[in-house]
C-alpha cells in the first residue's frame, strides 16, 4: 500500500457505485473523504442496473477471452472509444468481480457454487455475472457497506442530502474546493478540498421520461461545464430498446430478458414476426441496444406494425419455464406485474424504447482528470469507455472500474498538495534564517514547479466569496415571482428532447429544437415559486438544477446537429453511413459565457489497437 | 368528451420538525396506472388545493420509482408502503397520505431515517475484507445459501417494517426488524461468518433482538417479501446459542 498521506481531504460528489468505489480506494490509501450525496448512498441510481456486469470469467467452456470482451466493446461502441482505456477496463474486470464476490455480493451461482454467467447484447459468449435481476442494487449495497465501515473509522464524512453547487478554483485555475447546500436546512457552505471527484451519474432527466431516477438530472455536469469543464461526445445518448412506457417514468425491462431467451415480435400479416431474429441471425434478439431500438422504432413508426397500432412491441418470455424465470429474473418480473397488472410468465410484455444512458459526459483523460486541474470525474457522468454506444452490462463495470482508477489518481494529486504544504513550511523557515537539512534544501528546488501546478490553498476570503455568490444566487431564486412553473417547464424540455434528439435525428428538426430550448432558457427567468421558504425547499433546488439541465440540453442538441454521420446511437437518415474520414473524432463542447451556447470542436483519440471495420452485426 | 375523472388526496402536511401538522386536500386528474408519486408530481406542477388556494408544493422523497431505492415510503391509507408502486386504482378514495411518524418528520411527507443506517453500524453490517485490492480468490458458496442471502439483500432500508412494528418507537429502544435481519445476511456469508459472534453480541445488547415482541407485523409490511420473522427466529436461536457459549467461555 501507498504510504499514508496526512491530512488529505478529497470531496467525492455522488454515492453511487463509482463514487463509493473511489471513496473506498481513497480511504484504503490513507485519505479522508467528504462524501456528498442527494440521498443516502444506498438509494443511488446505480441500484436500477438490473442485468449484470461483464467480465471474462470463462467458466462456461466457451473459451472467452478478455480480448474478445475488449473487441466486442470497441465494435459495440462503433469505434469511438479510446481503445487503450477500454482495454484497461476489460482486463481489470475479472478482478473487480472477485472483489465484489469477497465483499459478499449475493451473485447467482451454479450448482457447483461458482458465479453463473448469462448472455448479453452484442456478445456471443456468456460473459455477464449477475445477482438475479438486481445486480446494480447488490453491487451498490456491497460498496455502501464497506464505506460504512470506513465511516465508523472516521475516514468518511458523509454529507447526505447535500447538493453540490459548484467548484471553487484558486488564482491558478486549479480546483481546490467546492460549494454545497444542505437540502433541508438550506445552509450553503464552502469546502476547502485537495481535489474534487464528480461521480454524479447521468443526465436522463433532461429528457423528462427516461429510465433514470429523478435524481439523475445532469445538473452537476451542467454546473462545472459553465465553469470551464469540457464535455465529450454529448450527442451519444443510449436509447434502451425494452422499457415499460409510463407517464411518470419509463421503467427498464432488463436486457437480461433477452439474454435468458426472451424474444421480440409483432404481428405481421396475422402471424408473429420475430424481426430481429430474421434480420440479424447471428445475434438475434441480442443485437446491441442502438440497433434493437432503431429496428423497433422502424417497425412501429415507419411500418405501423406496433401492437394495437401503438408504439409498443412484444417482449416475450412466456415460452420459458416459470421456475427458471423466477431464479434468473425474479425481481423485474414482479415489477412488471405490479405496474402493468399482467404476469409476464404467462403473457408477452409490452415494451418500447426509452432514453436510458449517456455515453457522453465530462471529458476526462485515461486517469479521469478533467481539463480543470484538481477536478476529476468518474462513472456515467464522464465520457470514457463506451464510444457511440454502450454494451449492456458494461455500465456497472465502467462505474466500478473508473472508481478504482480515479481514487488512487486523486490520492496522488492530494499527495502533491501535501508535499507543497511541507515545502512552503521549509521555505518559510529558510526565509526566517533557519538552516535546513541538505535533503530539504534539495527538495526546495521543486517548489516553483509545484506552485505553478497547484497554486495556493483557498483563502478564507476566497471560500467566503464563493459561498456568498451561491447564497445570493439562491436568494434570487427563492424570490422569483414570474409566471412559469419550473416543473411544467421541465416537462416541455423533456418532450422536445425526446421528440427530436433520440433515435432518429434530422438536421432541420435539431435546429428547431435548439431554438426552442433557448426559448425555454429565456423563460427560466420568468419562473415563479410558490414556496419562498428557507426549510426543505425542494422547489427552489429544482429551479437551480433546471437551469443547468437546459444548458446541458443545448450541448446535446448542438453536438447532435453538428455530427453529420450515423454512428452507434447517433443516427441521421440524411447521413446513413459512418464517416470515419470526418467524424472518427471525439466531440468536445466548451461553454461560451457570452452566448450561453456550446462551442463544438473535434479531437483525435487513440484507436490504434483495433482497426475500424464495418459494424453490421451480420445484418441480412 | 367524457368529464375528466379526478382523484382526491388528503395529505397530512407539516412545515417543519416542530410545527403542528395540518391537512390539505388536492384533486389530481385520473389516468390509467397513476401512482401516488406521479400524483404528487402533478401537484408540484399546479400546487392548488381543492378550495382553490395556491400553496407550497408537497415535499417528499423519491428516486427510482421502481421499488428498489426505498426512498418514497409513506403512510398511504393507514399503511406504510412505497408510494411509487401504490396504484391509485388499487386504493380506496379519497387517498390519505401521511409521513411515517416512527421517524422524525422533516417536512410534509419527508422523514429522517438516519437511525436505520446508524443501526447498520451497530450490527456491523459488512464483510470485513482486508481491502479492495487483490487478496485471494473468493470462496465458493452453496448456491442455496447464496439464494437466501440474495433474498435478504433486497432490503432497501425503506422503513415499512419499522413503521409497522409496535416495538419500534419512543417507548422502546428496539433497533427494528430490518437492521436486525441484516445481521443474518452477513452471518451466513463464508467470510462474514468470522464476525458472527460479534454481531450476535451486538444483538444481545439493549435494543437488540430481545426487544422484538414477535408481533409479526414486519413480515406483512415488507414490500420485498423478505421472510423477516423466519430470520428473526433463526437469529434468536443463534443469539441463545451464543449466550450459552459465552457462559462456558467465561
Amino acid at each position: 500500500m501507498a504510504k499514508a498521506a496526512t491530512n488529505v481531504r478529497i470531496a467525492v460528489i455522488g454515492g453511487g457505485i463509482s463514487g463509493l468505489m473511489a471513496t473506498l480506494k481513497i480511504c484504503e490509501a490513507g485519505g479522508e473523504v467528504d462524501l456528498f450525496s442527494y440521498c443516502p448512498p444506498k438509494r443511488s441510481h446505480s441500484l436500477c442496473a438490473q442485468g449484470g456486469m461483464n467480465a471474462c470469467m470463462d467458466t462456461k467452456g466457451e473459451g472467452d477471452t478478455t480480448y474478445t470482451h475488449f473487441d466486442d466493446t470497441v465494435y459495440g461502441g462503433d469505434f469511438l472509444a479510446d481503445q487503450v482505456a477500454v482495454k484497461g477496463m476489460c482486463e481489470a474486470a475479472p478482478g473487480i468481480v472477485e472483489m465484489f464476490d469477497r465483499m459478499g455480493v449475493p451473485f447467482t451461482r451454479t450448482a457447483e457454487g461458482v458465479l453463473d454467467l448469462r448472455n448479453f447484447g452484442g456478445q456471443k459468449k456468456k460473459r455477464t455475472v449477475f445477482a438475479g435481476s438486481t445486480t446494480g442494487q447488490q453491487l451498490l449495497y456491497a460498496l455502501d457497506e464497506q464505506v460504512r465501515k470506513w465511516e465508523t473509522k472516521g475516514k468518511v464524512h458523509p454529507y447526505i442530502f447535500w447538493e453540490f453547487i459548484k467548484i471553487i478554483k484558486n488564482k491558478n485555475g486549479v480546483c481546490r474546493g467546492m460549494v454545497a447546500q444542505n437540502m433541508n436546512s438550506m445552509e450553503i457552505k464552502a469546502f476547502r478540498e485537495d481535489c474534487v471527484i464528480l461521480a454524479t451519474g447521468g443526465p436522463g432527466q433532461i429528457f423528462g421520461l427516461c429510465t433514470a431516477s429523478t435524481i439523475c438530472n445532469g445538473s452537476a455536469v451542467g454546473a462545472v461545464y459553465q465553469q470551464g469543464a469540457r464535455i465529450g461526445n454529448p450527442e451519444f445518448i443510449q436509447i434502451h430498446p425494452t422499457a415499460i412506457p409510463g407517464t411518470d417514468k419509463n421503467r427498464l425491462m432488463s436486457e437480461a430478458c433477452r439474454g435468458e431467451g426472451g424474444r421480440i415480435w409483432v404481428y405481421k400479416d396475422g402471424k408473429p414476426w420475430y424481426f430481429l431474429e430474421e434480420k440479424y441471425p447471428d445475434y438475434g434478439n441480442l443485437v446491441p441496444r442502438d440497433i434493437a431500438s432503431r429496428e423497433i422504432y422502424d417497425v412501429c413508426v415507419n411500418q405501423g406494425l406496433g401492437v394495437d397500432g401503438e408504439n409498443k412491441v412484444y417482449l416475450d418470455l412466456s415460452h420459458i419455464p416459470a421456475d427458471y424465470l423466477e431464479k434468473k429474473l425474479g425481481g423485474i418480473l414482479e415489477m412488471y406485474s405490479e405496474f402493468m397488472g399482467q404476469d409476464p410468465r404467462k403473457v408477452p410484455m409490452l415494451i418500447y424504447p426509452s432514453v436510458h444512458y449517456s455515453m457522453g459526459g465530462i471529458w476526462v483523460d485515461r486517469e479521469h482528470n478533467t481539463n480543470i486541474p484538481g477536478l476529476m470525474a468518474s462513472g456515467e457522468c464522464d465520457y470514457q469507455y463506451h464510444g457511440a454506444n454502450r454494451l449492456g452490462a458494461n455500465s456497472l463495470l465502467s462505474a466500478a472500474y473508473s472508481g478504482t482508477v480515479v481514487g488512487p489518481v486523486s490520492m496522488a494529486w492530494a499527495g502533491k498538495c501535501a508535499k507543497l504544504k511541507e515545502l512552503e513550511e521549509w521555505k518559510a523557515k529558510k526565509d526566517h534564517g533557519e538552516s535546513l537539512m541538505p535533503a530539504q534544501e534539495k527538495a526546495l528546488e521543486g517548489i516553483d514547479a509545484l506552485r505553478q501546478e497547484l497554486g495556493a490553498d483557498l483563502t478564507d476570503g476566497e471560500l467566503e466569496a464563493a459561498r456568498k455568490e451561491c447564497a445570493d444566487e439562491f436568494e434570487h431564486i427563492i424570490a422569483m415571482n414570474g409566471k412559469e412553473n419550473a416543473h411544467e417547464l421541465h416537462q416541455e424540455l423533456g418532450r422536445l428532447m425526446n421528440k427530436y434528439v433520440t433515435i432518429e435525428r434530422v438536421n432541420k428538426d435539431l435546429d428547431f429544437c435548439f431554438d426552442e430550448v433557448k426559448k425555454i432558457l429565456a423563460r427560466w427567468n420568468d419562473i415563479g415559486l410558490t414556496d419562498h421558504g428557507h426549510w426543505a425547499n425542494q422547489e427552489a433546488l429544482f429551479v437551480r438544477q433546471l437551469r443547468n439541465m437546459i444548458l446541458y440540453a443545448l450541448v446535446i442538441t448542438k453536438a447532435a446537429r453538428m455530427r453529420d454521420e450515423s454512428r452507434g446511437a447517433h443516427f441521421k437518415r440524411e447521413f446513413p453511413n459512418r464517416d470515419d474520414e470526418h467524424f472518427m473524432k471525439i466531440t468536445i463542447a466548451d461553454f461560451d459565457p457570452k452566448t450561453e451556447e456550446p462551442i463544438i470542436s473535434y479531437e483525435d483519440f487513440d484507436h490504434s489497437l483495433i482497426k475500424p471495420r464495418a459494424r453490421t452485426y451480420g445484418s441480412k | 368528451m367524457a368529464e375528466q375523472k379526478m382523484v382526491t388526496f388528503i395529505i397530512e402536511r407539516q412545515d417543519g420538525p416542530d410545527a403542528k401538522p395540518y391537512t390539505e386536500e388536492f384533486d389530481v386528474p385520473y389516468r390509467p396506472a397513476l401512482n401516488v408519486v406521479a400524483a404528487l408530481m402533478e401537484i408540484q406542477k399546479n400546487p392548488v388545493t381543492r378550495d382553490g388556494k395556491r400553496v407550497a408544493p408537497v415535499v417528499w422523497e423519491c428516486n427510482c420509482l421502481e421499488k428498489v431505492c426505498g426512498a418514497c415510503m409513506m403512510v398511504i391509507n393507514g399503511q406504510a408502503k412505497q408510494a411509487c408502486c401504490a396504484l391509485v386504482e388499487d386504493l380506496e378514495q379519497p387517498i390519505h397520505l401521511a409521513p411515517a411518524r416512527t421517524f422524525p418528520v422533516i417536512r410534509d411527507l419527508l422523514i429522517d431515517r438516519t437511525v436505520m443506517f446508524e443501526s447498520l453500524k451497530k450490527i456491523q453490517g459488512w464483510i470485513n475484507v482486508d481491502g479492495s485490492w487483490k487478496v485471494h480468490e473468493a470462496p465458493r458458496q452453496n448456491p442455496n445459501t447464496a439464494a437466501t442471502a440474495y433474498e435478504i439483500s433486497h432490503c432497501m432500508t425503506c422503513g415499512c417494517c419499522m413503521e409497522a412494528c409496535p416495538n419500534v418507537g419512543p417507548q422502546s429502544d428496539f433497533i427494528g426488524p430490518a437492521p436486525v435481519v441484516q445481521a443474518y445476511l452477513f452471518n451466513i456469508n463464508p467470510l462474514g461468518e468470522y464476525d458472527k459472534p460479534k454481531r450476535l453480541e451486538a444483538l444481545m445488547q439493549k435494543g437488540g433482538i430481545t426487544s422484538c415482541g414477535n408481533s409479526q407485523n414486519c413480515v406483512r409490511a415488507c414490500p420485498k417479501n423478505i421472510k423477516l420473522t423466519t430470520y428473526l427466529a433463526q437469529l434468536n436461536r443463534d443469539v441463545n446459542i451464543q449466550a450459552i457459549k459465552n457462559i462456558f467461555n467465561n
